[in-house]
């Protein structure tokens, strides 16, 4: 099929079979591979992405499901700038290990930062619960996406 | 195999029609997991997550219809869901993660039919309607009628879950849904007990309604003890009754997440944990943390 949607913020259109999952198609076929496959089966949030700003698991999404979304992975929120504080808070504070399930913590982290610019540590725990990490033991990824919500910049009137 | 997104009922019949044996999902949450461990692989798949008779929650006569391909954090965000069904939104905070959340649907977790399906216990009691969509026209039957066993449901071919109705089930209840899973996030239900209790001012027991997922093949419910709690105080020895029945009434098995016998033990005590119960001793029963295994909080033996 002729796949038409928004990839990190620009217009994308390629052949690809309906049924490709969606984290074959950005790693194996855009070469998108800031998005990890973990366990394939909805576990472990290594895979997720923003699909019309809501994050969402790339390996339980196929290819046609994309027609006319918005989709951004973790390098269109790098190269965008919108993750800046996130991802110095994350190098920081020392909440990258091995990495593997950093981009997927930091695209849940990025939309908690959007949906609640004021959460606490209990609401930050509760948001990254589907994001699997097996090296830091959560408490510095806790501690880098709270540095975050103080770190940002205080907006009036937005 | 070709992926079809119907954006209407009637697209949806169509597309059935054309395609029988098309395998029908809306999340994907379980249907993609179990297709990826081998399943039988359907020649087409339907994915009805653009279906919009079935996108969104409205308020009904009688209560509420909620459209089965409403994702389950859009359920709970919705504050006719919050408000008017605080049961139903406790189950969905503890089913699966946020990320499941973002894409699993409440039609999915009913037709799917697991006998660990969080949403199951809170509908049982909340005696749910399931609205049932075909090309000859809706039907409506009991959500308890709909479900025959585990992954069976009534749904006949070329039919599709519509969505759920739920009738207001009244102020001043106590409704409370707990469950024991071997995690905080992402576990999948050991026992969970949904409930719906009218005391009246003296803290007697009205009415009972009691509903327990992950100890049978399907929700387990129980008259008996039911019963048992109907016209007496909400006290230990009360709950002691109800707890023995409920434990007869139960039919768990053994598998990785836990044994028989562990979760005979806990679908009784987690009667216990109601809300109200040990008023007097310590202002708000047992604190609600999640248990685990050997936690004898839940898992002391009561003697019947």
């Amino acid at each position: 099929m002729l796949l038409r949607f928004e990839l990190n913020g620009e217009a994308a259109a390629m052949e690809t079979d309906p049924d490709r999952r969606v984290v074959d198609l950005l790693r194996e076929d855009l070469g998108l591979t800031g998005t990890k496959e973990g366990c394939g089966s909805g576990e472990c949030g290594a895979c997720a992405i923003l699909v019309d700003g809501i994050p969402r698991l790339s390996c339980l999404m196929l290819a046609a499901q994309l027609e006319g979304r918005q989709v951004k992975t973790i390098e269109g929120l790098i190269l965008s700038g919108s993750a800046r504080t996130l991802e110095e808070r994350f190098v920081s504070h020392g909440a990258v290990q091995c990495g593997f399930c950093t981009p997927g913590m930091m695209v849940t982290a990025s939309h908690l930062l959007r949906t609640r610019p004021n959460a606490d540590r209990k609401t930050i725990r509760r948001a990254i619960s589907g994001n699997l990490c097996r090296c830091t033991g959560y408490q510095k990824i806790v501690d880098a996406v709270e540095a975050a919500v103080d770190g940002r910049p205080k907006e009036s009137g937005s | 195999m070709n992926v079809l997104l119907p954006v209407d009922l009637e697209d949806v019949w169509r597309v059935l029609a054309e395609n029988p044996g098309a395998g029908v999902y809306a999340g994907g949450t379980d249907f993609l997991v179990r297709l990826r461990k081998g399943g039988p692989v359907p020649g087409v798949l339907v994915c009805l997550e653009r279906v919009r008779e079935i996108r969104d929650i409205r308020k009904t006569q009688e209560g509420l219809f909620i459209g089965a391909a409403v994702t389950h954090t859009e359920c709970l965000q919705n504050p006719l869901v919050r408000e008017g069904f605080p049961l139903l939104a406790q189950a969905l905070e503890v089913l699966g993660s946020p990320l499941v959340r973002n894409m699993g649907t409440i039609g999915g977790n009913v037709v799917t039919a697991s006998p660990a399906g969080d949403t199951l216990p809170p509908l049982y009691v909340l005696k749910a309607e399931v609205e049932i969509s075909g090309h000859a026209g809706s039907r409506r039957m009991a959500i308890r009628d709909f479900i025959l066993g585990p992954g069976k449901t009534a749904l006949g071919p070329g039919e599709v879950l519509k969505g759920v109705r739920l009738k207001r089930p009244g102020s001043g209840l106590i409704q409370h849904f707990e469950k024991v899973g071997q995690r905080g996030s992402l576990a999948i239900s050991v026992v969970s007990l949904a409930a719906i209790l009218r005391l009246d001012p003296s803290g007697c027991i009205l009415k009972a309604r009691l509903a327990w997922g992950s100890v049978g093949p399907t929700v387990v419910t129980s008259e008996a003890a039911e019963k048992a709690l109907e016209g007496c105080l909400l006290d230990e020895q009360t709950l002691r009754r109800a707890a023995c029945l409920a434990k007869k009434a139960v039919s768990p098995i053994d598998d990785l997440r836990a044994s028989a016998g562990y979760r005979r033990e806990v679908a009784g005590n987690l009667l216990f944990r109601l809300p109200g119960c040990f008023r007097s001793r310590s202002g708000k029963g047992f604190p609600a943390r999640s248990p685990r295994e050997g936690d004898t909080s839940v898992s002391g033996v009561i003697p019947c």
